[in-house]
C-alpha cells in the first residue's frame, strides 16, 4: 500500500484516512478517504447533509473522527482543536465570515497575536505587514479602514489575508462565493490562482458546481457519508460530478395527478424585495408567479438566489420594493403576519430552529400556536378542544410522539419539521409555502414530508416548495421554477434533465 | 417488553428530577419554616404568618408583574420606583388637589385616587412598551432610565417630602384609604388577598389566554412567534403595562399600611422582585417561569428576612443570609438548566432545551439577578428608614421601616399603625 502510492505522497499534503464520525444515531460520515496535493486546488461535491461541512470541521480540529486518521505530510497527527490545527499551517475560512466588523482591517488581522512593541502594541509595524499582505491580495484598502465599510467580498479577501498571514498551508474555503459579485468572484479566483504559485494547497467547497470545475484541479463527491468518486479534474464534467452527487437511491414521488386545478390562488407580478443586508440591491428582482389550488410549484435555485426572500414577502415580511401579490384575487398591501395567516397564507420558514420552533414549548404547544384562535370558549382556551386539534395534527402529519405535551426537542429533526408543516396545516391555508421543507432530516422523513405535501395538493392547496438540491425538484413538483439571483431563470415541468436544471440555476449564465 | 421496562424506568426518573427542579423553591421554603419554628416559638403562629404574608404581598405583586416581563426575555428596573411614584399620586389626591384657577380644592374620593394612581403606573409601563417594542430600546436601558425619571418625578411632586395623614377626613368623604393596608377579610389582611386575586388573574392569563400563550411564545422564539402571526410587539408592550399596573397596585398599599406615602419607597425593590421570580425558576432569557415559582419565591425572601428579624439577627447578618440564599437557590437554578442543557434534547424528554440560546447566556443572565438581588436585599431594611430621616429632616427612628417589617413582626400591626399616624 505505502509501496504502491509513493510516487503520489510526495505532493500529498494532508490526507484523511478512513474517517468516521457519528453524532449520536447518526453516521454523518462512513470511512471517508480524502488527500489534498501541495498547490493545487481540491474540490468536494456533495448535496447538503451529504458531510461535507463535517469533514471539513474534523480537517481543521473543529470536531475530532469517531475513528480514522488524519496524515499530514506522511505524519498521523490529531487535532484537539482549531489552534493545534492552525500551528500545523491549516486553516478554514467559513461560509459566514469571522471577523470584527467594528476593528480595522489591521486589528481583524492582528486580532489576538499583536505585535508588542515598547510601547504596547507596534501599530506601525502591524500597518506595515498588513498593507504588504493586502497588497499581495490586490486588496486596494487602508489597513486601518473598519471592516464594516468593506463589501463582502472584500470582507472575505481580508479573512483570507488572516488565514495567510499565520503561514497557512492549507487553507480550507467553505462556499466562498456564494455571497460575492461576479466580478469579486473572479479576484477571488485570481487570488487562488495566486495562492497555488505560492504552493499553498487549497480546500473548495461550493454548490456552484460550473464555477468549482474552473479552479479545480482535483474533485472529490461524498453522497450520504460515503466518498461516492474521485478524480482529477482532466477527466471529469458537470455530468460527472451530477451523476455522483445525486445518485438514483431513493423515490420521493411523482407529481400527484387526477385532480382539478383551480383558479391561481397565490399570484405574484413584478415583484422586486429590498436585500436586507445590501439595502441598494433588489434581492428578488421584477419576478412574476401564478400557482394554483392543488399545484405544486418547486422553486430551485442555490443559497442567495431569492428564494427565502420571495417566500417570506408573500408571508409578509421584508420589504417589497415594487410589484404586487395577490391571494385569491385580493391584492396584499401591508397585512401583518397574523392577518394572512387567517387569510390561508401559511409558510413554513427555512430555519426550523431559529424561525419555525419555540424551543421552550411543548410539541402540542407549537403546533396550535399558530392556530390558536381556533379553540377559545368564551375568550378562553379550551384544553379539550386544544388536545382534539393536537391529536388530529399529530395524526394527520404524522408526528412520532408518544406524549404531545413533551418538549418539542424530544423529537427527531424529521419530525420537528413535521410540526412546523402541522403547525401551519393546523390553520387551514390555501397556500402552503416551504422554504427547503428538507433541511436537516433524513430521506425517510424527506419521502414522508414530499408524500403529505403531494397529498394536501391532490385536495386543492396550492404548494411551493424551495429546494437546493435537483433531486427533491425533480419529485412531487408540477412546475419547476429555477431562480437565479433574483430572476428566473428557467422553467421546466417533471420530466426535466438534472443537468439542465442545475445549469439553469449557476454558473453558466452569469460565468 | 423491554422497551416499555425502561420506558418506565425512566419516566420514574424524569418525574423525580422534574420534582427537585420544580419543587427546589418550595423545599427551600420549608426548611426555611421548620428552622425558624424551631428557633422561635413566635414564628409559626398565625398571626405572625399573616403578618409576614402582608409583608410577602409587596414583592409577590412587583414580582408577578416583573414575572411577565422576565417572560418575554425583558426585565423591567423601574418597578421601585412607580411602586413609589404611584403612591405618591395617591397619597396627593387624597391631600387634595388645590385648582388655583378656581380657588378650590378638590378631594378626589378614595376609588377615585385609587383608579387614578393605578392608571399612572399603567403609563408609566406603557412608556416602557412602547420604547422597548416600538423604538427597540433595550429593556435594561429603557426600564432604567425611567426607574430615573420617575423617581425623579415622585421627588419633585413632593419636594422629597413624605406625604402624611392620608387617611382622608370624614368631612371631606375620602375616608377609608387604610383599609387596603389595614383590614382584614375573615382574618386575611387585605394586601394578601389583593395579592392572591392578582396572582390567580395571571395565572388565568398564562395558561387559559391566547395573550398567556402568545407571551410564552415570544419569550421562547420571537422570531418563530412571529412568523405564527403572534403579534410580537404588542404582546411586548401589554406586559410592561401589565407590569406597572402591578408596581402601582403594590404602592397604593404600602401606603395605606403606613399612612403615608415616601416618595422614597420601593427604592431598590425592583431588585428583590427579579430575585423572586428567579429564585421561582423564571430564566431571564425568556419563556420559562410561572406564577406558583414567582409566588414561592417572593415568599422565600419575606420569611428568611423575617424570621432573621425575629431571632434577633443583626441587621448586617440578615443582608449576608439574604444574599446568600439568592446565590444558591439562582445556583442550583443553573447547574439544573446547565445539566439538562449537557445532556441534551434527545436523551431527557422532560423540557425542551433552548438551543438557540447558549448556556452562557443564561448563566450570565442569572449572574447578573444575583448580584442586584444581593444588594437589594442588603438595602430594603435600611434605606426607606434613612431617606425618610433625611426628607423630614426629623430625629428618632423612622416610622416607615419599622412597621413595614420589625413592627409588623415584633408587635401587633395596630401598635406600628398608631405609631404611623402619630408621626
Amino acid at each position: 500500500m505505502r509501496g504502491a502510492g509513493a510516487a503520489a505522497e510526495a505532493e500529498v499534503v494532508l490526507e484523511a484516512r478512513d474517517i468516521v464520525k457519528h453524532y449520536g444515531a447518526t453516521r454523518a460520515l462512513k470511512g471517508v478517504n480524502f488527500s489534498v496535493h501541495r498547490g493545487s486546488v481540491t474540490t468536494l461535491f456533495g448535496e447538503n447533509g451529504a458531510g461535507k461541512s463535517t469533514l471539513m470541521k474534523i480537517l481543521s480540529g473543529v470536531e475530532q473522527p469517531t475513528s480514522g486518521t488524519i496524515v499530514l505530510d506522511g505524519e498521523p497527527v490529531t487535532f484537539a482543536d482549531t489552534n493545534r490545527a492552525r500551528e500545523h499551517g491549516i486553516a478554514i475560512i467559513h461560509q459566514e465570515l469571522s471577523l470584527a466588523p467594528n476593528l480595522s482591517i489591521r486589528d481583524n488581522i492582528f486580532l489576538g497575536r499583536e505585535i508588542s512593541g515598547p510601547t504596547g502594541v507596534d501599530f506601525a509595524e502591524e500597518n506595515r505587514q498588513t498593507a504588504e499582505l493586502l497588497e499581495g491580495m490586490r486588496l486596494d484598502a487602508d489597513p486601518t479602514t473598519p471592516v464594516g465599510d468593506l463589501r463582502v467580498g472584500q470582507q472575505q479577501i481580508v479573512e483570507i489575508a488572516r488565514a495567510l498571514s499565520i503561514d497557512a498551508r492549507i487553507l480550507i474555503m467553505d462556499e466562498p462565493t456564494s455571497a460575492l459579485a461576479a466580478t469579486e468572484v473572479e479576484i477571488l479566483f485570481g487570488i487562488i490562482a495566486d495562492l497555488k504559485a505560492r504552493g499553498v494547497s487549497l480546500v473548495y467547497i461550493s454548490h456552484h458546481l460550473e464555477e468549482a470545475l474552473r479552479v479545480t484541479d482535483h474533485a472529490v463527491v461524498l453522497r450520504d457519508g460515503s466518498m461516492t468518486a474521485r478524480s482529477t479534474r482532466a477527466e471529469i464534467d458537470l455530468g460527472w460530478i451530477v451523476r455522483h452527487m445525486v445518485g438514483e437511491n431513493f423515490d420521493l414521488g411523482s407529481p400527484p395527478e387526477g385532480h382539478e386545478m383551480t383558479e391561481p390562488v397565490l399570484q405574484v407580478q413584478n415583484l422586486s424585495i429590498r436585500d436586507p443586508d445590501v439595502p441598494d440591491r433588489a434581492v428578488v428582482d421584477d419576478l412574476s408567479l401564478d400557482v394554483r389550488g392543488g399545484e405544486i410549484v418547486c422553486l430551485y435555485g442555490l443559497m442567495g438566489a431569492g428564494r427565502t426572500e420571495l417566500l417570506e414577502a408573500v408571508a409578509g415580511r421584508g420589504e417589497v420594493i415594487a410589484g404586487s401579490i395577490r391571494y385569491r384575487g385580493e391584492q396584499l398591501h401591508d397585512e401583518s403576519i397574523g392577518r394572512r395567516i387567517e387569510m390561508g397564507i401559511g409558510l413554513v420558514p427555512e430555519d426550523r430552529q431559529r424561525d419555525g420552533l419555540v424551543q421552550t414549548m411543548s410539541i402540542a404547544h407549537n403546533l396550535t400556536l399558530a392556530s390558536i384562535r381556533q379553540f377559545l370558549t368564551r375568550g378562553l382556551l379550551s384544553r379539550r378542544k386544544e388536545a382534539t386539534l393536537v391529536e388530529r395534527i399529530v395524526k394527520d402529519v404524522t408526528v412520532k410522539t408518544s406524549d404531545p405535551s413533551l418538549g418539542i426537542g424530544s423529537l427527531s429533526g424529521g419530525n420537528q419539521q413535521k410540526v412546523v408543516i402541522g403547525k401551519v396545516l393546523a390553520t387551514v391555508p390555501g397556500v402552503l409555502l416551504l422554504d427547503e421543507p428538507s433541511r436537516g432530516i433524513d430521506i425517510g422523513a424527506k419521502a414522508e414530508v414530499f408524500g403529505l405535501l403531494a397529498e394536501y395538493a391532490r385536495q386543492g392547496l396550492a404548494v411551493v416548495y424551495s429546494t437546493s438540491e435537483v433531486e427533491e425538484s425533480l419529485s412531487i413538483a408540477h412546475r419547476i421554477i429555477v431562480l437565479h439571483r433574483g430572476r428566473i431563470s428557467a422553467e421546466f415541468g417533471p420530466d426535466a434533465d438534472k443537468e439542465d436544471i442545475m445549469a439553469a440555476s449557476g454558473e453558466s449564465v452569469t460565468v | 417488553m423491554t422497551s416499555t421496562a425502561t420506558a418506565d424506568s425512566r419516566l420514574k426518573k424524569l418525574d423525580v428530577s422534574k420534582l427537585l427542579v420544580e419543587g427546589r423553591a418550595f423545599l427551600a421554603l420549608a426548611v426555611i419554616i421548620v428552622v425558624f419554628t424551631i428557633l422561635s416559638p413566635n414564628y409559626l403562629t398565625v398571626n405572625n404568618v399573616l403578618i409576614m404574608s402582608s409583608h410577602v404581598a409587596i414583592f409577590a405583586l412587583l414580582s408577578l408583574g416583573m414575572l411577565m416581563v422576565v417572560l418575554t426575555g425583558g426585565i423591567d428596573l423601574s418597578v421601585g420606583s412607580t411602586l413609589g411614584f404611584s403612591a405618591v399620586v395617591g397619597g396627593y389626591l387624597l391631600k387634595g388637589v388645590p385648582i388655583a384657577m378656581f380657588g378650590v380644592t378638590l378631594y378626589p374620593s378614595v376609588p377615585v385616587a385609587v383608579l387614578i394612581s393605578v392608571a399612572v403606573g399603567g403609563l408609566i409601563g406603557l412608556i416602557n412598551g412602547v420604547l422597548v417594542a416600538r423604538f427597540n430600546v433595550a429593556p435594561f436601558v429603557a426600564t432604567l432610565g425611567m426607574l430615573y425619571v420617575v423617581r425623579g418625578a415622585a421627588l419633585l411632586m413632593t419636594d422629597g417630602l413624605t406625604v402624611n395623614g392620608i387617611q382622608g377626613d370624614p368631612a371631606l368623604g375620602n375616608t377609608g384609604f387604610e383599609w387596603l393596608g389595614f383590614n382584614r377579610i375573615l382574618g386575611i389582611p387585605v394586601g394578601v388577598i389583593i395579592m392572591a386575586v392578582v396572582a390567580l388573574g395571571i395565572a388565568l392569563l398564562l395558561s387559559r389566554t391566547t395573550f398567556g400563550r402568545w407571551l410564552y411564545a415570544t419569550g421562547g422564539n420571537d422570531r418563530a412567534a412571529q412568523l405564527s402571526g403572534v403579534p410580537v410587539r404588542t404582546v411586548k408592550v401589554w406586559v410592561y403595562v401589565i407590569s406597572g399596573l402591578c408596581s402601582a397596585i403594590a404602592g397604593l398599599v404600602l401606603a395605606s399600611t403606613l399612612t403615608s406615602a415616601s416618595p422614597n419607597a420601593g427604592n431598590t425593590y425592583e431588585l428583590t422582585a427579579i430575585a423572586a421570580v428567579v429564585i421561582g425558576g423564571a430564566v431571564l432569557s425568556g419563556g420559562r417561569g410561572n406564577v406558583r415559582g414567582t409566588l414561592l419565591g417572593a415568599f422565600v425572601i419575606g420569611f428568611l428576612s423575617d424570621g432573621l428579624v425575629i431571632v434577633g439577627m443583626s441587621e448586617y447578618w440578615q443582608t449576608v443570609f439574604v444574599g446568600a440564599v439568592i446565590v444558591v437557590a439562582v445556583l442550583l437554578n443553573n447547574l439544573q438548566y446547565g445539566g439538562r442543557g449537557r445532556r441534551g434534547a434527545k436523551k431527557t424528554a422532560s423540557k425542551p432545551e433552548r438551543k438557540t440560546v447558549p448556556a452562557a447566556g443564561d448563566v450570565d443572565a442569572n449572574g447578573a439577578g444575583i448580584d442586584e438581588a444581593d444588594s437589594a436585599a442588603g438595602r430594603e431594611d435600611p434605606d426607606p428608614g434613612t431617606s425618610r430621616r433625611t426628607a423630614d429632616a426629623g430625629p428618632g427612628p423612622s416610622p416607615d421601616a419599622p412597621s413595614h417589617r420589625d413592627g409588623g413582626t415584633s408587635g401587633p400591626p395596630d401598635a406600628s399603625r398608631d405609631e404611623d399616624t402619630t408621626s
